[in-house]
């Protein structure tokens, strides 16, 4: 069987399936029943679709020499290369008033720096033994760190960086829940820290307040609960011109092969709800949880990211340095799937924001972290630097990547 | 017995300070809990033999730099290189898997767990008979208590995973599924 066809009867078992689900719960050819909405109906008993497990990370950071630079393509008159190296599961990324650039880990303990020391970058650890130090954010010299259900912060770091102190605490409690509970930090024009509480499930109807955008003073007060219905958010920005908030949603497993998409949403006001779990990529009610509920009752993301595609860190450029077509657009992380017989993602994109806000087409942007099916790096989080070259985290490596305008490799490679 | 026998084992780890040993000097206090060839007869401490290579580096990694706090773990793996990790991990890959319970299992137990099994797709990542993949550990034949105590580890966030793939796994399932799917997995070959 092709590739092409395999797909449409994959998608096509699948619709029987979700129809199958409803109409007839205890479908018979399995050996016991499976719940309504169970996406086993209907599906392939293959070794391929067996080998669909979470692709792992190694702990350690790739030898500079094992860098996969030469794999990697940016579009004609950019240049790729190594920004830093050694920062083992290197995530979100942030950057200082004196350029230096913060790096979150996930499955280690460590916050990084990267110091540019005249064109030779340094990595330090500027704090250990936290648990699950996903988000940076940087404002007036101080760093915040976003741990899985804390937040703290290191006050004048950049002139700390050979002896910084233990973090502060300046917000704890949040939920300790594993499940995209890992956290995305980012500081809002309002001058407030911007975090999320993500559903604590693959799919479920969590207690109250899951799912949730959160807001605080940078003192960690005044929590405010500003948005619902968002999966888990890696990734999320503020527009250079409207200041709308916009940010990227990973979307459920194992509903099929090539839905639900990732999502890139727009929060145009406080008390949006944008679908999840009733409804997803803002036209597919849930097979489970969206009877009953209309997908028009929620915001519509602004543009599908890929079916498992792990849509992660965005960011607006900002930057000069690069041609005006890239001039306050997105570009996008896509960490890259891993539930998917034929692996999407591993890649950065630019998405075109329109001058009304809404989205045009997507195109690649940086790409050959997927070869063969399979990672040689995994994007994350994306920066724009103040000369207008863009870096670019991969946990895989335990990297940060750099893109420049000029003279360089081509797509043509 | 357990407690006495950490108790002890820990006592040894302080008099002979193993911490300043190489792996190949740890290894016989390894087998001390583990048990000979890596099959455990100690209540909640688990078997070694047949895990994957990644799954136990990264879990050794996990007990030397704290991100999995379990006290003779992190003594035991203090100061180790990670080519010393990785030596260990292999060794024990290769020690022969541990052998399942030997009863008469309850046919309606095991088929309920077979299906709990299979609709939370533990057969997906672990695969079909349980020998793990990657940093996915094997399960079959592990000790019942071990697999319990670990089940309920994910579900109240005590136990420290590499990813979060488990807690996402045992959000839909209830202690009584725990029970039924440790009994299953220890009779697994």
């Amino acid at each position: 069987m092709t590739y092409s066809s395999r797909r449409q009867s994959l998608v096509l078992a699948g619709t029987v399936g979700m129809l199958l689900a409803a109409a007839w719960p205890a479908a018979a050819q399995q050996p016991a029943p499976l719940p309504p909405g169970s996406p086993l109906i209907g599906r392939p008993d293959t070794a391929d679709a067996k080998k669909l497990a979470p692709v792992p990370a190694p702990p350690v950071a790739a030898a500079a020499d094992k860098l996969p630079v030469d794999k990697l393509k940016a579009p004609k008159g950019f240049k790729v290369e190594v920004y830093a190296s050694g920062m083992a599961n290197a995530r979100s990324l942030a950057l200082g008033d004196k350029g230096t650039v913060f790096v979150g880990s996930r499955l280690l303990d460590k916050v990084y720096a990267i110091v540019d020391k005249g064109g030779k970058r340094e990595v330090k650890v500027v704090a250990s033994g936290l648990y699950r130090p996903n988000g940076v954010a940087f404002k007036n010299g101080t760093l915040y760190i976003a741990e899985l259900s804390q937040i703290s912060k290191i006050e004048g770091i950049e002139d700390k960086l050979e002896n910084p102190p233990k973090p502060t605490v300046i917000l704890d409690g949040l939920p300790k829940d594993e499940a995209h509970g890992w956290k995305y930090l980012a500081i809002g024009p309002d001058n407030k820290l911007y975090f999320e509480i993500g559903q604590p499930c693959n799919n479920c109807l969590p207690a109250e307040g899951y799912g949730t955008m959160r807001r605080v003073n940078l003192d960690g007060s005044g929590m405010e609960t500003i948005a619902q219905g968002i999966r888990h958010t890696v990734g999320f920005d503020w527009h250079p011109v409207s200041k709308e908030m916009y940010f990227t949603d990973n979307s459920r497993d194992w509903m099929s092969e090539d839905l639900p998409n990732d999502e890139l949403n727009r929060m145009t006001k406080v008390g949006q709800h944008f679908g999840s779990p009733f409804c997803y990529q803002g036209d597919l009610p849930d097979q489970e949880f969206g009877w009953g509920r209309k997908c028009s009752e929620f915001t519509p993301p602004i543009a599908l990211m890929g079916p498992h595609a792990a849509a992660l860190g965005m960011k607006f450029y900002t930057g000069n340095s690069f041609p005006a077509k890239y001039k306050n657009q997105i570009l996008v992380a896509r960490h890259g799937s891993w539930n998917k017989t034929n692996k999407i993602g591993g890649d950065v994109v630019l998405v075109n924001i329109k001058k009304d806000g809404s989205a045009g087409p997507m195109e690649p942007f940086l790409t050959g972290f997927l070869e063969n099916n399979a990672y040689v790096g995994r994007p994350v989080d994306v920066l724009v630097m103040k000369d207008g070259s863009v870096l670019v985290s991969d946990d895989w490596n335990g990297a940060v990547w750099r893109v420049s305008a000029g003279n360089g490799r081509t797509a043509s490679r | 017995m357990r407690s006495l026998a950490v108790g002890a084992i820990l006592a040894g780890l302080a008099a002979q300070s193993v911490c300043a040993q190489p792996l190949d000097a740890r290894l016989p206090t390894c087998f001390a809990c583990h048990g000979e060839n890596g099959t455990s007869q100690l209540p909640e401490i688990p078997s070694l033999g047949a895990q994957p290579t990644f799954y136990t580096t990264v879990q050794l990694l996990m007990f030397r730099d704290k991100l999995r706090v379990t006290e003779p773990m992190n003594e035991m793996a203090k100061g180790l290189t990670d080519a010393e990790l990785q030596k260990a991990a292999d060794t024990i890959s290769k020690l022969p898997p541990p052998a399942p319970v030997s009863d008469t299992p309850d046919a309606a137990r095991m088929e309920k767990a077979r299906a709990l099994s299979q609709q939370h797709r533990c057969n997906f990542c672990h695969q079909a008979h349980y020998a793990g993949q990657e940093n996915v550990p094997r399960l079959a034949g592990q000790r019942e208590d071990y697999l319990l105590k670990a089940l309920r580890g994910y579900k109240d966030n005590s136990r420290r995973g590499y990813d979060a793939q488990m807690s996402e796994v045992v959000y839909d399932l209830k202690d009584e599924d725990f029970v039924e799917l440790a009994y299953f997995l220890a009779r697994q070959k």
